[in-house]
């Protein structure tokens, strides 16, 4: 009955007028700065941050947490209507979402989308109410040890993102680590591939990888001739999802809910995984596995959900613990000591009213988001009648201001150019980009990781399998190789290729 | 007429600058803090930018660059338009990047003027909660002992947790396992869930867990003790010869003009006089310097005197970053 009682107080707190709209601008906010390209939530909550000092400690985090899980809103739209992922999780979804609006599914795929989101963001709130001491406890068991081998079973599942080669996938997520490479060493300061560009020293934004690899290139392609273009689709088919739809979203969002809540909690890049995990599991049990990468709706269903649960629980470590997560979960925490909180685990028994007040503001924000995107379908699906002589420049310039505002660093811009042209090429091999997106940004964590693990063991490589966490996540990464290299399922997949040829 | 025309572009040019300098500011300045958003020298920057904005009539961006101790902010600094419209907070790592990095791209004592100190922030040294030492001299004696498999974790190369670490170990002359992060929230995290044993960072950061019993804490690295923790002994009352504070000062490129850098350091003073922020530096352990000390004079004094005091004891160390 507490947990009532805390409900109500956060309730209370929320539903002020105030607080309410509030949480409105910064759902909107976020939406917007989703929905932009390049411009991400991590810049915008900083920018906003002073202008909320002004305001009473709840209202600014109830702002401030809504830009956040908004901007996983809006990061969507772009990826599904014009192949531009604005963060690495939309980026999953732009594989499917994108195939849907070249057939003229672009509503379906947006509502799709909200409507996970929703979902997700309602579940991942109830669940961050009821659960979340015990839930950031076994987020704690969770070493360098576990995440490597996490990450390693998150990569030997991803070769499910690529609906050709298997080698080709590989390639590419090999690729990917090594543009993750670039940079100078975390351990030993050394640069490593930076030519002599000092630029280079913090490595290549991803941003510009996402804009290049993904937009540009595919703008590039579209631009080869008249026949070939897909972006415009003059014919919308029906905005809204049929019942055939309904019934196969139901269950993605589901497990794509489960697996985001719980991806989220961990704080060393668990909420990275959750989208390209669950592309991966609808994959695996899909009745329709030929059908991904070719515009299958559950490939959008489950990455959104996934995605948006695993923004909501990863306000777990902050709130208990007062750790961030990642970098807009750092600057939650200066918005805290700035109001005069010091984040830590007192938060909850020192200000409940704050505590339970965001906590019921994520979920007036997600409903308030869901509200605001399904009428604002119809007006998405509109931009893709744009004349391509318009549309093409306007992305483009468009993706070059959000980079260069991110850094104010010119060499993002070139970085641009050179992907967007390696991008270029890797279509005409018939290279996906996904995977490649994929390993560069879990490339650089999967070394962090491994590497630490290894000095706190002593270089004892046992390590990873003493732990039992990390061991039995390393059998289940050894059982998916096995099962895909057993003669059965091995000719299963040839046909499936062979079918999609 | 060429020459004319050179001269007449030369006095333009002169007036155009100076004027800009008289008005300075009129754009947004951007303050780059070299660590990631969340962490110690980012809340203090954050804390006074507020009210140095108010001051100098413009709002003030806060810019994350992270990477490599903070070289890579200062580096990018040290290029930037000497205009006063990028400025550059860092700390005690800013005196010791010399002796770290022997490739260093810039010089901290040539390439950058000073505008003064912000504050000088106490650190502590804590544990894991079920970290067997419970007293400072208890963890010496277990660090001497168990050499072979204390870990020791820190921010990152050049960090403040790093040099703070380097210090203990020349302290009480013990090498132990260092585990660098990045930044001080992943390597907190790892010692609230008990991956590494102890660490030792600034009181903004660690307060908080502290008083909700996450960690443990052995000592501050201080004169005196605090008051927000005040049954935490200093490290002299427990017994170990070691002082480190960080202190934190504001930096602009090399060349700035001086009525630009005046206005800075005016800013700087008034902010910390501003009563929100001496109350927020207070709960999170620290103070703002005197007023004599947030002033170009004692800010390069400073500079120069913890580059030589830190080079002799990184280099007995071994430690180099490249």
């Amino acid at each position: 009955m507490d947990l009532l009682a805390n409900l109500g107080l956060g309730f209370d707190t929320a539903l002020t007028l105030n607080n309410i709209l509030y949480c409105f601008v910064g759902v909107l906010l976020g939406t917007l700065v989703g929905v932009l390209p390049g411009i991400g939530p991590t810049g915008t909550v900083a920018i906003l941050l002073p202008i909320t000092f002004t305001f009473e400690p709840v209202t600014a985090l109830i702002m401030l947490a809504g830009i956040y899980y908004g901007a996983q809103y809006g990061g969507s739209t772009t990826a599904i209507l014009i192949n531009l992922p604005g963060e690495s999780s939309s980026a999953v979804t732009a594989i499917d979402g994108y195939e849907m609006a070249k057939q003229g599914r672009a509503g379906p795929a947006l509502a799709t989308a909200a409507l996970g989101s929703f979902f997700a963001g309602s579940v991942a709130t109830l669940l961050l109410a009821v659960a979340a001491p015990p839930l950031v406890n076994i987020a704690l068991k969770f070493g360098s040890a576990e995440y490597f081998s996490l990450i390693v079973l998150g990569l030997i599942a991803s070769v499910a993102l690529a609906h050709g080669s298997i080698i080709k996938a590989l390639a590419m997520i090999v690729l990917g680590l090594l543009l993750g490479m670039v940079g100078q060493d975390l351990y030993s300061g050394q640069p490593r591939f930076t030519f002599g560009f000092f630029e280079l020293y913090n490595g290549i934004n991803f941003v510009s990888v996402a804009v290049g690899v993904f937009g540009v290139a595919e703008i590039l392609r579209n631009l080869e001739s008249e026949s070939t273009r897909t972006v415009l689709v003059s014919k919308v088919e029906n905005l809204w999802l049929t019942k055939e739809d309904f019934r196969r979203i139901v269950s993605p969002i589901l497990r794509g809910t489960g697996l985001g809540s719980i991806l989220g909690v961990l704080p060393g890049g668990g909420h990275v995984l959750a989208a390209f995990a669950s592309y991966s599991l609808e994959k695996k049990l899909s009745r329709n596995e030929a059908e991904f990468g070719k515009g299958a709706i559950e490939g959008v269903a489950g990455p959104e959900s996934a995605n948006n649960a695993a923004a909501q629980t990863s306000f777990i470590p902050l709130l208990t613990l007062g750790i961030p997560a990642h970098p807009v979960m750092a600057l939650m925490i200066g918005a805290f000591i700035i109001h005069g909180i010091t984040p830590g685990p007192n938060v909850l028994t020192d200000e409940p009213a704050l505590f339970w007040g965001l906590i019921a503001s994520m979920w007036i924000g997600n409903f308030l988001l869901v509200v605001l995107n399904l009428p604002l379908i119809g007006i998405w699906v509109k931009m893709l009648t744009i004349p391509y002589r318009m549309l093409f420049p306007a992305i483009v310039a468009f993706a070059c201001i959000g980079t260069y505002s991110i850094g104010l660093n010119a060499f993002d811009i070139y970085a641009i150019v050179v992907l967007a042209i390696i991008g270029y090429v890797l279509i005409k091999l018939d290279c996906e980009p996904a995977p490649l997106l994929l390993g560069f940004v879990l490339g650089p964590l999967l070394e962090e990781h491994l590497r630490r693990a290894m000095i706190i063991s002593r270089g004892d490589p046992m390590t990873f399998i003493e732990r039992p966490i990390s061991a039995g996540l390393l059998a289940v990464a050894a059982l998916a190789i096995v099962l895909s290299l057993l003669p059965s399922i091995r000719k299963k997949r040839e046909e499936v290729f062979v079918e999609e040829d | 007429m060429k020459k004319l025309v050179a001269a007449l572009a030369a006095a333009a040019a002169l007036y155009s600058f100076s004027a800009s300098a008289q008005d300075y500011p009129t754009q947004p300045i951007t303050i780059v803090v070299p660590f990631s958003a969340g962490g110690p020298t980012d809340t203090v920057t954050r804390l006074i930018a507020e009210p140095m904005g108010k001051a100098l009539g413009q709002s003030i961006v806060i810019q994350n660059v992270t990477g490599a101790g903070g070289t890579v902010a200062a580096g990018q600094v040290a290029k930037a338009e000497a205009d006063g419209y990028t400025v550059l907070m860092h700390h005690i790592g800013m005196s010791t990047a010399p002796t770290l990095y022997k490739n260093l791209p810039y010089n901290p004592l040539e390439d950058f003027a000073t505008v003064g100190l912000v504050t000088e922030v106490p650190m502590t040294i804590i544990g894991r909660k079920d970290f067997e030492p419970n007293t400072l001299q208890e963890l010496v004696d277990y660090a001497k002992a168990n050499k072979e498999k204390v870990t020791y974790a820190n921010a990152g190369i050049g960090a403040a947790s790093h040099l703070c670490g380097m210090l203990f170990m020349e302290a009480i002359d013990t090498q132990l396992t260092t585990v660098p992060y990045q930044g001080t929230g992943p390597a907190l995290t790892d010692l609230v869930g008990g991956q590494v044993d102890f660490m030792c960072d600034q009181t903004t950061n660690t307060t908080g867990q502290i008083k909700g019993g996450q960690v443990k804490a052995y000592a501050v690295t201080t004169g005196e003790r605090l008051a927000s923790l005040p049954d935490l002994p200093t490290t002299t009352e427990a017994g170990l010869d070691m002082q480190v504070s960080v202190w934190h000062g504001l930096y602009v490129p090399a060349g700035t003009p001086d009525d630009v850098v005046q206005k800075l350091t005016a800013a700087l003073q008034t902010a910390l006089k501003d009563q929100n922020v001496i109350d927020r530096f207070a709960e999170l352990g620290t103070t703002p310097v005197a007023q004599e000390r947030a002033t170009p004079e004692a800010h390069t004094e400073t500079l120069s005197s913890q580059t030589e005091l830190w080079k002799p004891i990184i280099e007995a160390a071994g430690v180099s970053a490249n």
